[in-house]
């Protein structure tokens, strides 16, 4: 596994030992069964992740109570290849009304021998949620940081 | 639980979350938060305690008063935090990845 950051984009890369059709089935309709049950911006408890198969489709986290979040969109579904979807999420973690400020995730899938898959995760534009980052930055000058916000955030 | 996921809960909170806006927007004391929201000031108080465990905010003295306050450092901040997180994302990918198709099992 390797990661790589450019300027506006994030990109992550593994292996899966298992055929591309297969790593792409559990990506999209199996992300519940992977996704950090944390990692979702409900007020309640969440119940259950919807990928829903189709480009215009959402991604959807429902809660216990049966209220639900669409959290990004589908742009490109091409099994078991390639699948983009939006990130409709703002850096305060409440969902981005605005398409404009949502950035992108792309994940392609390439057979690399026998039984195996690359899976390559992309995910550029982070720039576009950079409105509210900037904003929050000017307005509140120097001090504390969020580069400390990720060292707590990513620490285990 | 890791700090990662203190972050998210400390963020989960409607009150915390609307505090943590507010900072963004402009660094305030104590006081001005509670004004402003219907929250009262030691519920604030213990609010700000838990965005600061989770290293959301920090204060500092200004005179009598104590400012809260949060500071992002931008895009390389957000890259660093997406980079971690898909890094574990992935890694819990794989894991689900290499569970032999239902049909096989």
């Amino acid at each position: 596994m390797n990661t790589e950051v450019e300027a506006t984009s994030v990109s992550t890369a593994i292996d899966v030992e298992a055929s591309a059709e297969h790593a792409f089935r559990v990506f999209t309709e199996g992300i519940g069964s992977w996704w950090n049950p944390d990692h979702h911006i409900l007020e309640g408890e969440l119940a259950e992740m919807v990928f829903e198969p189709r480009v215009g489709g959402h991604l959807i986290d429902r809660a216990t109570d049966g209220s639900e979040c669409r959290w990004g969109r589908v742009l490109a579904y091409d099994p078991p290849h390639r699948v983009c979807f939006s990130w409709d999420i703002t850096p305060r973690w409440t969902v981005e009304p605005d398409p404009g400020k949502a950035s992108e995730v792309e994940v392609t899938f390439t057979p690399v021998g026998a039984g195996r898959t690359r899976v390559v995760l992309t995910h550029r534009h982070l720039d576009r949620h950079g409105d509210g980052w900037e904003g929050m930055r000017d307005s509140v000058g120097s001090g504390w940081s969020l580069t400390r916000y990720a060292e707590v955030a990513t620490r285990r | 639980m890791t700090n990662h996921g203190a972050v998210l809960t400390a963020l989960a909170d409607p009150t915390r979350r609307a505090i943590f806006e507010r900072l963004a927007l402009e660094p305030r004391a104590v006081g001005e938060l509670a004004a402003e929201l219907p929250v009262s000031r030691p519920a604030v108080s213990q609010h700000l305690k838990v965005l600061k465990a989770a290293g959301l905010v920090s204060d500092h003295a200004a005179g009598t008063r104590r400012v809260y306050a949060v500071d992002p450092e931008g895009l390389a901040a957000l890259r660093q935090y997406f980079e971690q997180f898909w890094r574990q994302s992935l890694a819990a990918f794989q894991a689900a990845a290499h569970q032999p198709p239902e049909e096989e099992r």
